[in-house]
């Protein structure tokens, strides 16, 4: 399977499917269909599922109940998975820490290993936070990484770089905003973006 | 001293170029993957995700690097598959062939 690399860099993510691979998950698929693991119908509710959501519906709405609500943002710092399900929220199965950007330190999240992430409250990670890229230079060289997405840190800002694991998945819980003392949760919710409670943003 | 060499997988730290921000559309054969994984998750055929983080470190290093994505969730979940004897190899390699001759 000699394939030629001397015009362009291997692109690892998003290769050109070869045969055995490019029909394997559609076998298999059809094949546990068939052995009665599930259904058609339980795949298309599994994909609308997975779909529904939404960092913005999601993600955003626990980072604005914890502006708002002093009493959520310390149960959800000292045990996000409990805080969460306790306003009716699915936190997903991983234990989930969260993590408080302050002026002093501001948080970004990476999977070195894969891609591990808070679906639950942040849906499908993004394509670059899967790809060789991010995952390889936010550990080492974090504000330059940053500066691409738009995000100047100052000097004396400390970055902190978390690894996340298949059991341990972390959210950026972002800094309010000055000024916004008279919104209210779902306006709050609405500056609230994926990016940054990846930390890749600032909000 | 005897560095160990890092697997395919363990891209920290190493040199790599810019980030692609460009957002992608998720192909509708990728839900499948995600959500065919997730139902052997829920089902108890995976046990947890680090198992199926294991397979994929578990590939080598001419599989990782020359698969997408979730063509390696594939191919551990069809791994999965034949050691939980839900499928046999036999099985899956003639539905494949089957497969690829209906398209062609």
């Amino acid at each position: 399977m000699a394939r030629d690399h001397s015009h362009s860099p291997p692109r690892p993510d998003h290769p050109p499917p070869q045969t055995r691979h490019r029909f394997l998950d559609l076998a298999l698929n059809e094949l546990l269909i068939e052995r009665g693991l599930y259904t058609e119908a339980e795949l298309r509710d599994m994909i609308a599922s997975i779909d529904s959501v939404d960092p913005s519906t999601h993600g955003a709405r626990v980072v604005a109940r914890s502006w708002i609500d002093a009493d959520f943002r310390r149960r959800l710092l000292n045990d996000a998975n409990a805080a969460i399900a306790d306003i009716g929220m699915d936190p997903g199965t991983a234990q989930l820490r969260v993590l408080e950007n302050t002026p002093e330190t501001h948080n970004v999240v990476v999977c070195t290993l894969c891609s591990c992430y808070p679906r639950a409250l942040l849906g499908r990670p993004p394509a670059w936070y899967r790809d060789r890229e991010y995952r390889a230079r936010v550990v080492r060289e974090p504000r330059a990484v940053l500066a691409e997405f738009g995000l100047s840190l100052a000097e004396e800002q400390t970055v902190r770089v978390h690894d996340s694991t298949a059991e341990l998945r972390f959210l950026v819980l972002p800094e309010r905003p000055a000024g916004t003392g008279h919104l209210a949760e779902s306006e709050l919710a609405g500056l609230v973006t994926r990016d940054g409670m990846i930390g890749v943003a600032k909000r | 001293m005897n560095v160990p060499q890092s697997r395919p997988h363990d891209l920290g730290g190493s040199p790599a170029g810019p980030v692609d921000q460009a957002p992608h559309e998720i192909p509708f054969r990728e839900q499948r993957i995600d959500a065919m994984v997730n139902l052997m998750r829920t089902k108890g055929v995976i046990s947890d995700w680090a198992e199926l983080r294991a397979g994929i470190e578990a590939l080598t290093p001419e599989e990782y690097e020359q698969l997408g994505y979730y063509e390696r969730w594939a191919i551990v979940a069809a791994e999965i598959a034949v050691r939980r004897k839900l499928v046999t190899r036999e099985e899956l390699d003639a539905r494949i062939r089957h497969l690829a001759e209906k398209a062609s």
